[in-house]
């Protein structure tokens, strides 16, 4: 399978998603200049975190205009899968890929530590190799990451399904305490409605690795292969 | 065509959490400003275009205004002023 890594021009997180794709994985994986046309017969897109664009503006909110990200809707739209992490959610939600937007932390800090997170749908191409509540342990690295949407877009993404991942603490619970970055309802990933754009504020490409400290992002990657050759 | 000044103010909605005015707030209160009840922190965007008339100034940077310059998910926008150059 060929990963599809976007390089916008701030982008960070481009490398370990590479890394985690080609070293852990043992896939194929191709950066993206942010100015391409096209995709490079990527199956799926990871828009990778970092700055892009200096975060002026609002994350994310120049990003979506880049000529990459023609292609990059119009590969979701044919129901393509894109990963969307940290930047790449702030991205997404501002290209009208995922619902919500991102803000500022509650705290007003950046924060980067490990986080818990539950997992709260199994039946996606992203999470399908969990186990429905497992407790996993991902750093975040952010300072825009508190999830926020209308009350009733959130109503909706709890009915069907789309939240995938919560902040929760040791015991598994998504209380305040738990919750990094004063995102509503501890929302830490959701999957749009077909469940082909995913988009979450933690880094699953950085815990690939028992020498960085945590494997619990591997088997993301290794449910997409899943769900593909299924 | 005339040259415009369009002045834009963007405020976070209310309803949303904003710590960045509630921050302010906060230390306005501690100099005293006790009659303080809320702080909102936004942006002031002043864009220079072109336009035949006023109204079709403002109308293009208000275009603007829900195309990029203001999140309509979690932003209010309003033409704070359109000046003639």
């Amino acid at each position: 399978m060929k990963f599809g890594i976007v390089t916008f021009p701030g982008s960070n997180c481009d490398y370990d998603a590479y890394h985690a794709v080609v070293d852990a994985l043992g896939e194929e994986a191709v950066y993206l200049w942010h100015k391409d046309h096209d995709l490079r017969g990527a199956d799926l897109v990871v828009l990778p975190g970092g700055f892009s664009y200096g975060d002026y503006l609002r994350a994310g909110a120049i990003a979506r205009f880049s000529p990459i990200m023609r292609e990059v809707i119009a590969h979701a739209e044919r129901g393509g899968p894109v990963l969307a992490i940290c930047n790449g959610f702030q991205i997404a939600c501002e290209a009208g890929l995922l619902p919500g937007a991102l803000l500022r932390n509650a705290s007003l800090c950046f924060i980067c530590e490990p986080v818990r997170l539950r997992v709260e749908n199994t039946d996606t191409m992203f999470t399908n190799q969990y186990r429905r509540g497992q407790i996993l342990r991902i750093p975040i690295a952010h300072g825009e990451g508190r999830f926020t949407a209308d009350p009733d877009v959130l109503d909706r993404l709890e009915g069907e399904g789309q939240v995938v991942f919560r902040y929760v603490n040791e015991a598994g619970a998504a209380t305040a305490e738990a919750n990094p970055n004063g995102s509503e309802r501890n929302i830490a990933g959701i999957v749009s409605p077909r469940g082909n754009v995913m988009g979450m504020m933690p880094h699953p490409e950085r815990a690939v690795d028992a020498l960085l400290g945590s494997t619990d992002g591997l088997p993301l990657f290794e449910s997409i292969l899943a769900r593909v050759s299924a | 065509m005339t040259p415009y000044r369009v002045a834009v103010h963007i405020l976070p909605r209310r309803g949303i959490l904003d710590p960045q005015g509630k921050a302010v707030a906060d230390a306005l209160h501690a100099l005293s400003f006790g009659d303080v009840r809320d702080v909102r922190v936004g942006r002031h965007i002043v864009v220079e275009t072109s336009a035949p008339d006023e109204a079709s100034a403002e109308r293009t940077v208000r275009d603007m205004c829900e195309r990029l310059l203001a999140n309509p998910v979690t932003e209010d926008f309003s033409i704070a002023s359109v000046e003639a150059l």
